[in-house]
């Protein structure tokens, strides 16, 4: 059953589904395909369709449901609805090696090879030829080196897999895939780890498989790499199929809208309230502050009162900015000032004496620790930062926990309660507590509103407006636009590991920043291709 | 790792420490004494090449140890009490040992145990077994058992290479050809390397962990036999902490206790260095035996050290990159 579609891209150029010259016949069909973990719907109804020989890239921004939609066709999860047809025959995988078996074979950004073992072993692991009973080695390794110079990699197939690199890794386990008879090649974000001349080896690779006729998916988030090399885009948005477009007819402005976007009249009326605001003095400077490799070197400052925001595609050095300020990662240039005074940020321990906080984006991982009460996550912080000598006295920590509890409103008020059984929602305004508990005069939040439902998605933001309202300076990074226009005072925008752009006051908008995100520097120019 | 293999490195410091002894006792180096090397230790060496399967493979067997004392005791007992024909005791023991390194292999895969724990229960339980069936030593008096002792390959200069010296020597050949040139044998190294990408890539995780567990019983049992010849009794007390002396072996022979590298000859040459130790307290006379046990440590500590630091090399030199490629 195919679902309902939503597809809000906006304007014009929704004539673009299906618009391909020769779209060739169906590979791979999957239709209204749906997934839920608990209450989350990770997948809702999505369609997606792969035609035999076309490189085909599946985009979307952290939480899209990409993940969720492989490992759900590949038979890693089960599904909770809809079908998968490979070749017109229908396909229900129980397990990796099942949709291997099938034909669908997956190569994830962490190899999924054995680097202990020789190339060869690799290759042919579990299906060695054999006499005897016993392994043909001399054979393996022949059959193992032509396999390889099919793909013009020449190199010695007895040495272990993990002498070489990451590159060769994702060729062997790519010939792996197709020498197991795959029709379907996924590789999910296979460039990640790259350098530019492996980049370009992969897609030489890649380019062959599909002119044998494979079916190759491509997910990654480097949007020059899809327009370099993909025939067919499909983009995923919060679990929802947003649209499929042949590469050539799709501005890049309009694929960045299709992956971060909502219809634009809806937001503009919300910003006018957030407009009108006094900001103070800058309490934190950060100049040439970056480090190689890892983020371009950038000028921040830090006013008090004032929220900045963060945007940028998933993977453009966002949560990279936020963890130098933080002093998660050392940097190798520049210089930082807190009011005024130099100071070197080396760890988040240094981050935290000058008064910074940071409420991290795997808010599971690395911000609560679910078996502890709301009352010890609440206070965490603010003894690491008396240190271990001065502990907090019991009735210390009870009206500290209490006074953030109504403040926030978290629920239910019960500080004795394990952090881990409370909504994510709750959980958000706990790790906030926190750090405020710390009066903190810098906080850095990344994805506040992530997995939280839409009630308390309205509450985060109103408490990050009135934080600042105390003199609060905050550094807040989201993928939803339209959630950084209604908070923002100035909002900067990263591409490809560098900020490229700053917007402030009146020019703050959805479309601005969308320019910005395509364009990268020319954020004045008209946005979308009409 | 390039370079030099650890098994080659386990081999010079087992032919440098042999060269030392013969320094200090001109008669050390003679055919007795290697053939004594071999008989003395030859349980060791059988159960030593079982726990290389299973380290190699990420795992580890604590209850080998206790399988050989039940196995002695229920040897002896079901020949001597209940006379039952040897051989027919040993089929019996050695199916007894494949069950129960199969349950230990089912438990740590279907309930997704750690190996510690599991062969640890499984420890206790031999153990315990053992001593439930007798806590006297049972001396044995078959005629198959004086046959066995009496045989001997003699070799040039006075050695006698007994048959115990002979079963060890085939089951370290054999596990040898097992490991390195069979399909088994790849698939033990691939779950050492990493057991969830092994199941990615279609390998039977499951079945493949219950035959690594049965195949180190059954070498515990075979050990067991071994060691009932050695000693013409069974005893419950017998063989403990032999876990830990092949433990000690597997790593001293180069396996990695992580898993993934490591080889059976290795591990032989592990069993021999222990033994050597101990042949050389023996020709001194004055030393107390448990420096064997000091030295041992000393090495183990040596080698694990040795393995950081060669992990640590070919990490800091990093992968290659690719040979000739045309794009």
């Amino acid at each position: 059953m195919p679902g309902v579609r939503v597809d809000a891209n906006v304007g014009g150029s929704d004539a673009g589904m299906n618009a391909n010259s020769d779209p060739g016949p169906a590979l791979l069909e999957v239709r209204g395909l749906s997934k839920s973990f608990g209450t989350l719907r990770a997948l809702q109804e999505v369609d997606f369709t792969l035609r035999a020989g076309e490189i085909h890239a599946l985009l979307g921004e952290n939480g899209a449901g990409k993940s969720t939609l492989i490992k759900a066709v590949t038979g890693v999860f089960p599904r909770d609805a809809g079908i998968v047809r490979l070749g017109g025959a229908e396909v229900a995988p129980r397990s990796a090696k099942a949709a291997v078996d099938a034909g669908i074979a997956t190569v994830y950004q962490e190899v999924n090879l054995l680097l202990n073992l020789s190339v060869a072993q690799n290759l042919y692991l579990g299906r060695q030829p054999t006499r005897f009973g016993l392994v043909r080695e001399a054979e393996m390794r022949r059959c193992a080196t032509e396999l390889l110079a099919e793909f013009d990699l020449h190199i010695d197939v007895a040495e272990p897999l993990g002498n070489y690199s990451v590159a060769v890794q994702h060729i062997a386990a790519i010939a792996r895939a197709v020498d197991q008879s795959a029709r379907v090649l996924i590789l999910d974000e296979p460039t990640a780890s790259l350098d530019r001349h492996e980049v370009e080896i992969l897609f030489a690779v890649m380019r062959k498989l599909a002119l044998r006729g494979i079916g190759v998916v491509f997910v990654t988030h480097f949007l020059d790499q899809v327009y370099e090399i993909c025939d067919r885009i499909t983009v995923l948005r919060n679990g929802r199929l947003i649209g499929e477009r042949a590469t050539a007819e799709l501005p890049r402005i309009e694929l960045i809208r299709m992956m971060l976007g909502r219809e634009l009249a809806e937001t503009t009326s919300e910003r006018a309230a957030a407009q009108v605001r006094q900001v103070g003095e800058i309490c934190a400077r950060f100049e040439g502050y970056g480090k190689a490799g890892y983020v371009a070197p950038f000028n921040l400052a830090l006013r008090r009162g004032e929220v900045v925001g963060l945007a940028g595609l998933l993977g453009s050095g966002r949560t990279e900015t936020a963890r130098l300020v933080f002093g998660a990662e050392r940097a190798d240039s520049g210089s930082a000032s807190v009011d005024g005074k130099p100071v070197r940020l080396q760890s988040p321990r240094d981050a935290v004496a000058h008064g910074f906080g940071y409420c991290p984006e795997e808010r599971k991982t690395e911000g609560i620790i679910a078996d502890l009460t709301v009352r010890e996550n609440i206070v965490l912080a603010l003894q690491a930062r008396r240190g271990l000598a001065k502990p907090l006295s019991r009735s210390e920590q009870e009206e500290i926990a209490m006074r953030f509890i109504q403040l926030l409103d978290i629920r239910p008020p019960e500080p004795e309660r394990p952090i881990g059984l409370l909504s994510g929602g709750n959980q958000q305004k706990v790790l906030l507590a926190r750090w405020l508990a710390t009066a903190p005069r810098l906080l850095v939040l990344d994805e506040p509103t992530r997995g939280i439902d839409v009630g308390a998605h309205a509450e985060i933001i109103r408490l990050i407006r009135e934080l600042c309202d105390d003199g609060l300076a905050l550094l807040v990074i989201s993928s939803e636009l339209d959630e950084i226009v209604t908070y923002s005072d100035r909002v900067i925008v990263l591409r490809d590991r560098a900020h490229v752009d700053e917007l402030e006051g009146e020019a703050i908008d959805v479309s601005n920043i969308l320019a910005a995100i395509a364009l990268a520097g020319t954020a004045g120019a008209e946005a979308g291709p009409s | 790792m390039r370079g030099l293999p650890p098994a080659a490195i386990t081999a010079i410091v087992f032919v440098v420490g042999f060269a030392l002894c013969t320094v200090q006792f001109p008669n050390f180096a003679s055919t007795r004494v290697a053939a004594n090397l071999l008989t003395d230790n030859a349980f060791l060496g059988i159960v030593a090449t079982g726990m290389t399967f299973v380290i190699i493979s990420g795992g580890i067997d604590l209850s080998v140890g206790s399988v050989i004392g039940f196995t002695t005791v229920f040897v002896a007992l079901a020949i001597e009490r209940l006379g039952v024909p040897p051989l027919i005791a040993f089929a019996a023991i050695l199916l007894l040992c494949a069950a129960f390194g199969a349950a230990m292999g089912a438990i740590i895969h279907f309930f997704d145990m750690p190996p510690f724990i599991v062969t640890l229960a499984g420890m206790f339980l031999a153990r315990g077994a053992s001593f439930l069936m007798s806590t006297e030593s049972t001396p044995i008096s078959a005629p198959l058992y004086s046959t066995v002792s009496d045989f001997a390959l003699r070799l040039p200069g006075g050695g006698r290479l007994t048959a115990i010296a002979l079963i060890m020597l085939a089951v370290v050949a054999a596990g040898a050809v097992l490991l390195h040139f069979t399909r088994f044998g790849a698939n033990v190294y691939a779950l050492g390397g990493s057991r969830a990408t092994t199941a990615l890539m279609g390998i039977p995780v499951g079945s493949m962990t219950v035959r690594i567990y049965m195949l180190s019983s059954v070498l515990a049992g075979l050990a067991g036999i071994v060691f009932s010849f050695y000693t013409a009794a069974g005893y419950s007390l017998s063989a403990v902490g032999v876990e830990l002396d092949s433990i000690a072996a597997v790593v001293i022979g180069g396996t990695l206790l992580t898993g993934g590298q490591g080889s059976v000859v290795g591990t032989l040459l592990g069993v021999l260095i222990q033994g050597l130790i101990q042949t050389y307290i023996n020709f001194d006379g004055t030393l107390s035996s448990w420096w064997t046990k000091i030295v041992t440590g000393v090495l183990l500590f040596a080698f694990i050290a040795l393995q950081q630091a060669m992990l640590g090399i070919a990490r800091r030199a990093g992968p290659r990159k690719a040979g000739v490629l045309t794009s």
